[in-house]
């Protein structure tokens, strides 16, 4: 059950010290086969190139298209996809909607992903300490989450950046605190099931502190849940951080974002669908790879799961 | 039954006052200084000055959220600053829109996603099974505001079945009918995401269910069909998919939010996003504080219903 998964490298090299010293046929076995059964899937493997593919897109778009992502055309208003150079069209302002697209997908998929990360990497801090300290300490930590739970997700979201100037820190901000405890509870139950194990016995045994315990012995082992987890979530939250974008709570005009993008389409649904159409569509395809991917990594990570 | 009621009750009850720690909270996030986000930029300095005194803005941070506690379970939520309305008389008529509207979507879900989940594991891998199950991955991917705009442009722009927004109140000269022609297609895309989630949890679920030794037994007996599934499979599939209805009634209730701002429907979602435009901080709180309020107890009565169901849960 101990690994430290990454599905990245399969050499040894990047493996800790601790288990440099059995590095046995089996665990490069077993690696193989979890990125076997990861290749053999088919929908996570197209998700991920997919998903690359977007995030080159939005990286180099610059390059990409003739038009910059808030130059307005006046002569070139609602133009339908393909009409004057314009592949995807233009806005109720004459602005090229691929240019839109592409700059935009920047702030949609980041506000998609660092809170994720973030609260990812707290929410498995706390839940470790929680899980491992027990006692005092793990119910304060675990009631204070209990608080945010009792709020709808994007409610609390909503109210937290509503109170806040809008911006996409505020988002990532917003985003991040209602996440954390999500991964505060997988991480800690996931500590739970570790702590009661005799190779933690035997480091204490050993004379291990309790934070070299926690970090060298139950880290790794919690690490991976934690992973699976984040990349099942960054679907969801792309649509969640879009959705506070379209409530106006992100980037401010003229500044194009998803979200942002499908609330500006709305004022024009009627003359011109697909100025909300297809930010839309970039929302959906990016939160189906992502979901897609996770279910991927889980399956590749825990043989058992055969079903959702 | 009764005593677990009372005890989940009183165990809810810290929480209730973390969340109105946490609303209490929202306010000294907000930039810039108190008095002026509640009064608005337009008061004078000694309007300000007063509203700091009587607020208790010069005290400690535990003073102030006593008196604001005190205040508000009093009902008191103070005045809207956009339109200097108690907030009160504000808040709670919209509230029963957005019941209508999460109601109704709930209703939705549940019966679309339990069907659909069911035709789908009883016809496994079937041409039926397979498209359904992709069109709930399509639904629970995209984002519900969006859905809501696609729906309005194919259902009200091009085929005219329905209206696209507004409506205005429950006794409107449109009577029942009208709620029910403007709650359609809200309600449907509130729903839709929910649904799908719930079709996937109940088609894997009923699927375990028929696999198991005990089914296998009552059909060798010559068990009918619907005896079987009545008796047998149904129930014995049902807990994980209560609680997953129940965990979507968060998902409801935040898509609901946006679903209003979408459809323009007078509940509190279009409350908090007008009030959010208009840095209107006390509706935002009071709007915030009763929806979580309604989602604590939402929680309790599905556990209610689970308790119900699965009568080894009493004794946990």
């Amino acid at each position: 059950m101990s690994e430290v998964s990454s599905l990245g490298g399969t050499d040894a090299a990047d493996m800790p010290p601790t288990e440099a010293s059995h590095p046995g046929p089996v665990r490069s076995d077993a690696r193989l086969w979890r990125l076997k059964s990861f290749a053999r899937d088919r929908s996570a493997l197209v998700s991920s190139v997919l998903l690359a593919a977007v995030v080159m897109a939005v990286t180099f778009a610059p390059v990409i298209g003739r038009y910059g992502p808030d130059e307005a055309d006046n002569l070139a208003r609602y133009a339908p996809m393909g009409v004057g150079g314009h592949l995807l069209g233009t806005d109720q302002q004459g602005r090229d909607m691929l240019a839109r697209l592409l700059f935009g997908g920047r702030v949609s998929l980041l506000i998609g992903v660092a809170p994720t990360v973030i609260a990812g990497a707290t929410g498995l801090g706390l839940g470790l300490v929680a899980g491992y300290l027990r006692g005092l300490v793990d119910q304060i930590i675990m009631r204070c989450l209990d608080v945010v739970f009792a709020f709808p997700m994007v409610l609390l979201a909503i109210a937290i950046a509503g109170s806040m100037r809008p911006g996409v820190l505020t988002e990532i901000i917003a985003i991040t605190i209602v996440l954390i405890p999500y991964f505060a509870r997988l991480a800690r139950t996931a500590t739970e099931g570790v702590v009661p194990m005799p190779f933690i016995e035997a480091a204490r045994a050993a004379g291990g502190t309790r934070t070299a315990i926690m970090l060298r012995y139950v880290l790794p082992n919690v690490f991976s849940p934690v992973v699976v987890y984040a990349t099942t979530l960054m679907g969801l939250m792309i649509v969640v951080g879009s959705g506070l974008s379209f409530l106006g709570l992100g980037v401010q005009p003229p500044t194009a974002d998803w979200g942002a993008m499908v609330a500006e389409g709305r004022v024009v649904l009627r003359r011109a669908p697909h100025v909300t159409v297809l930010p839309g569509c970039a929302i959906l395809l990016v939160s189906l790879a992502f979901n897609f991917l996770g279910d991927g990594i889980r399956d590749a990570l825990d043989p058992r799961t055969i079903r959702r | 039954m009764a005593a677990f009621l009372t005890r989940r009750l009183l165990g809810v009850l810290p929480v209730i006052v973390g969340v109105s720690i946490v609303i209490f909270l929202l306010i000294q996030l907000a930039p810039g200084d108190a008095a002026t986000v509640l009064l608005g930029p337009q008061a004078s300095e000694a309007a300000r000055q007063e509203l700091r005194h009587t607020l208790g803005l010069d005290q400690s941070l535990p003073v102030q959220y006593f008196a604001w506690a005190v205040r508000t379970l009093s009902g008191d939520f103070g005045r809207s600053i956009a339109t200097q309305l108690p907030v009160a008389t504000l808040v709670l008529p919209r509230f029963v829109n957005t019941l209508i509207l999460t109601f109704g979507s709930l209703l939705l879900a549940v019966v679309i996603g339990y069907s659909v989940g069911l035709f789908a594991a009883l016809r496994a891998h079937s041409l039926f099974d397979r498209a359904s199950m992709a069109v709930a991955l399509l639904a629970g991917s995209a984002p519900p505001f969006w859905l809501g705009l696609m729906l309005v442009l194919l259902f009200a722009i091009r085929l005219h079945w329905l209206p696209v927004s507004g409506m205005r109140e429950i006794a409107g000269p449109g009577g029942g009918l009208d709620v029910m022609r403007h709650l359609i297609l809200p309600a449907v895309t509130t729903a839709l995401g929910p649904a799908a989630i719930i079709a996937r949890i109940v088609r894997s679920s009923v699927i375990e269910a028929l696999g198991r030794p005990h089914v296998r037994v009552a059909r060798a007996k010559g068990l009918t069909r619907a005896t079987l599934l009545k008796r047998h499979v149904i129930l014995n599939a049902l807990p994980p998919v209560i609680t997953i209805t129940g965990l979507q009634l968060g998902y409801l209730l935040g898509g609901a939010l946006l679903t209003e701002v979408v459809f323009a429907w007078p509940g509190l979602g279009s409350l908090l996003y007008d009030s959010i435009t208009a840095r209107d901080l006390p509706v935002i709180q009071a709007t915030t504080l009763l929806i979580a309020l309604a989602f604590v107890l939402a929680n309790i009565a599905v556990d209610m219903v689970n308790v119900a169901l699965d009568p080894r849960l009493r004794e946990a």
